[in-house]
């Protein structure tokens, strides 16, 4: 060890000082949401219009009614490119500004904040993916699954494939990316292939084999599966629908979630890939009085990130957008039953448990038949909400049926039972509760 | 002029052979113990502490182990995220099954589980050199994790397969790992193991083994026909390398992430490290704080500074100007001085010494 052994301490508190003097940018009367996006990286095809939708939305309310309840909300995008570590950085690099909630957009960085949020009282919104058992509201007050989780969503396409000719006897085949985020239904379709009487086969995909899935694809063709079920993200979701198409799998059989079916993934697939379905839970396209209003306030404005206008209303956009309705929604009820313009993050929590995205509401945002009703509440963290199924016509998606509800009967004590598993070696969360 | 040693007599052997022998720099040093130590706790805030420092100290750490290989004993591994990984999932698996024994005695104890590893995945280190050796640790690299994921018994067959810190306690109930433990707390923790796992290290090096390492290093065969064993020697700097690598990991996951996936010991790691070590100086210590210094906290700086300055550049912009402004600055240091910043430093001392007035 030679002098000046901590050079880089040095350097760091000099850095640290630039930091601590940086002055927080925004006045009294605004509410600040970050977000996490990820426009660089191996996934930035499903980010970037995520993270378009999500701050279109929030500046549309500003523009259009001038904020929520009169005050206005600060969107700040800080990139992690779905690495874990850089989105820790950015929870602690946003957290001291005043952020209301956190929507990670990856399961590998919502697993990591979901135990700070009760520790810093900041509510994690993961919006259809990250842990299943945080839909027990009980054991997980600060984190969010709206409108449904990972176990309810495939509860609804097996739902779905029963209702088309009977499950019983079948073999489903589960392909899927071979991280956190894949493996996390296996036990639910594990389970429910017991219940049920049908089998499965398990097709991992390795993120690096993500773009070379002939392997997993021959294997298909060996077990001859009925249904192939998808749990798939960024690359792999074109590779795998073009190897299916190759082995002329029926891609009518082939049943994607919910980030396994977006435009972006289809168009490079084309008419290869016409017939093949996935579950969504937000409306696809322009047409809803709400998406109209972004494209007049904000993208006709240049006030929008997308590259061009005909991206408005893609499947991913309209996701995004539907975090931030949600987010909004639940301002608007934390701003009710407090009376404060100005809400904190734990208000917030307080608001998610509260709202109530019914019919009516919908058709008052202007997104009417966007999603299915969804409502908040202590016990219940995914809302209740359903899935439909949408299909690739070769130049878009249409969706061809109606909500699916989640089989709660079945699926919540499984959640349940996962959430005991979760909190058994925590004991300082054993006595926390939502309400 | 700053560095005149002008004036400090050594009356022994033992004062002449210090690692600090010059005045100037056992000040230097107890100046940057008291910054680390007590201004940054201080005035440091959560941020700068959780993401800057802590990740920089366990960074630090893993290099230095990797340095030990490569910059001492001059066995290319690029198993090093592997290693860490190793650290992480026993110090979880220990601390799962003996939840009472104090967190720090077990990401000690994880070492040598890395340590016991990284002998076996040494072992062809025998025969092949070089590259060739580079690739059998790739071998290793691969395996590992394929191991994080398959074996669920590593991760207590959790559903999303990632391991999760449990809440420890320690020192009179002074919460030491988990979601709960002050940043400060866990600050002081990773700082003194790694200052003190820096001043073993040093020690290891200046004495019979690291010789033998060095040895080794500088050409094989004449070590082994002056008795250096290349068994012992070869596989021992595989055990200790592995051992701060497994440490290193073990602290990233306990006092700075709090949950892991596989993703977190993936190659891009292995290479991080490798580019910290190269940066920093093969074969320096103080090399591996200031590789790690440059690659960790330099984006962190210029992902900062537009805020900072009040521009308004959107967050994917940034990224690209970082990537863009790493990349040359790393092209730029390698050609200035192709033996780190380690070297630099070591340059900028001799112009100091000389200084206003040098000799030619």
């Amino acid at each position: 060890m030679k002098k000046l052994l901590m050079t880089g301490v040095a350097f760091a508190t000099l850095a640290g000082t630039t930091f601590t003097a940086a002055p927080v940018a925004h006045a009294e009367d605004t509410m600040f949401v970050p977000s996490l996006s990820y426009r660089t990286g191996p996934f930035a095809s499903g980010g970037t219009p995520l993270a378009n939708g999500f701050a279109d939305y929030f500046n549309m309310l500003n523009a259009r009614d001038g904020g929520i309840g009169g005050v206005k909300i600060v969107v700040e995008e800080c990139e992690t490119g779905y690495n874990a570590q850089k989105g820790v950085e950015c929870y602690e690099s946003t957290k001291g500004k005043g952020a209301l909630v956190y929507n990670p957009y990856s399961t590998g960085i919502t697993l990591q904040l979901i135990p700070k949020a009760p520790v810093d009282k900041i509510p994690v919104l993961s919006m259809g993916y990250g842990l299943s058992a945080a839909a027990i509201g009980e054991k997980f007050p600060w984190t969010f699954t709206y409108p449904t989780s990972y176990w309810s969503q495939l509860s609804s396409i097996l739902k779905y494939i029963d209702a088309e000719g009977g499950i019983k006897g079948k073999k489903i085949g589960f392909i899927y990316l071979d991280v956190g985020y894949g493996k996390e239904p296996i036990p639910l379709l594990e389970q429910l292939a017991k219940d049920q009487g049908f089998e499965i086969a398990l097709f991992p995909v390795g993120v690096k084999e993500m773009q070379n899935q002939g392997s997993q694809w021959l294997n298909v063709r060996k077990e001859r599966p009925d249904y192939m079920v998808m749990w798939g993200w960024g690359a792999m979701n074109a590779t795998a629908v073009k190897e299916a198409a190759k082995i002329k799998y029926p891609l009518d059989k082939f049943i994607g979630n919910w980030w396994s079916g977006a435009h972006a993934d289809l168009r490079s697939v084309g008419e290869d890939g016409k017939g093949y379905k996935s579950a969504n839970f937000s409306g696809i396209g322009t047409s809803f009085p709400a998406l109209q209003d972004v494209i007049k306030h904000v993208v006709d404005k240049g006030g929008s990130q997308v590259a061009s206008k005909d991206l408005v209303g893609d499947v991913l956009y309209n996701r995004g957008l539907f975090n931030s309705v949600l987010i909004a929604e639940g301002i608007r009820a934390a701003q009710a039953k407090t009376g404060k313009k100005v809400i904190t993050a734990s208000d917030l929590r307080d608001g998610f448990e509260a709202f109530d995205l019914n019919e009516a509401r919908l058709k008052e945002l202007g997104l009417e038949g966007f999603t299915a009703p969804i409502k908040g509440s202590c016990k219940d963290h995914e809302g209740a909400g359903s899935v439909f199924i949408q299909q690739w016509n070769g130049k878009d998606w249409e969706k061809i049926s109606d909500p699916i509800a989640p089989d709660t009967a079945v699926v919540r004590p499984l959640l349940e039972a996962a959430a005991d598993q979760y909190l058994s070696d925590k004991p300082e969360w054993q006595t926390q509760t939502c309400g | 002029m700053f560095y005149r040693e002008v004036g400090q007599f050594k009356t022994n052997y033992t004062a002449d052979s210090q690692v600090f022998p010059i005045l100037q720099d056992k000040l230097g040093i107890i100046a940057m113990l008291v910054i680390a130590y007590l201004i940054i706790p201080l005035a440091g805030n959560d941020f700068f502490i959780t993401t800057v420092m802590i990740p920089f100290l366990v960074f630090t750490l893993a290099t230095i182990g990797l340095n030990i290989l490569v910059g001492y004993t001059g066995q290319l591994s690029l198993g090093t995220g592997a290693f860490m990984g190793v650290g992480a999932y026993s110090c979880y698996k220990l601390t799962t099954i003996f939840p009472d024994v104090n967190i720090i005695i077990m990401v000690l104890l994880s070492g040598f589980f890395a340590a016991a590893i990284g002998i076996l995945f040494g072992l062809p280190s025998l025969r092949i050199k070089g590259f060739y050796l580079a690739v059998t640790t790739l071998a290793a690299q691969f395996f590992l994790e394929w191991a994080f994921i398959r074996i669920p018994w590593l991760y207590n067959y959790n559903a999303s397969g990632a391991i999760e810190v449990p809440q420890r306690d320690g020192f009179g109930g002074v919460v030491l790992a988990g979601a709960a433990a002050e940043p400060v707390t866990r600050y002081l923790v990773v700082l003194s193991i790694v200052l003190a796992m820096t001043w073993v290290a040093s020690n290891i090096i200046r004495g019979r083994i690291g010789r033998s390492w060095m040895m080794i290093r500088d050409m094989d065969i004449a070590a082994e026909l002056m008795g250096v064993r290349p068994l012992y020697a070869k596989l021992s700097a595989f055990a200790v390398s592995s051992f701060y690598c497994g440490v290193a990991g073990a602290m990233g996951v306990f006092f700075w992430l709090g949950a892991a996936e596989v993703e977190s010991f993936d190659i891009n790691h292995s290479f991080l490290f490798l580019f910290m070590a190269i940066i920093g100086g093969l074969g320096s210590l103080i090399g591996c704080y200031m590789g790690a210094a440059f690659i960790w906290i330099l984006p962190i700086i210029i992902r900062a500074l537009p805020g900072a300055l009040g521009l308004d550049i959107n967050a994917a912009t940034v990224e690209h100007i970082n990537f863009m402004m790493i990349g040359g600055m790393i092209i730029f240091f390698l050609i200035v001085e192709p033996h780190g910043l380690a070297r630099l430093w070591q340059i900028a001392k001799e112009k100091l010494r000389t200084w206003p007035f040098p000799y030619s």
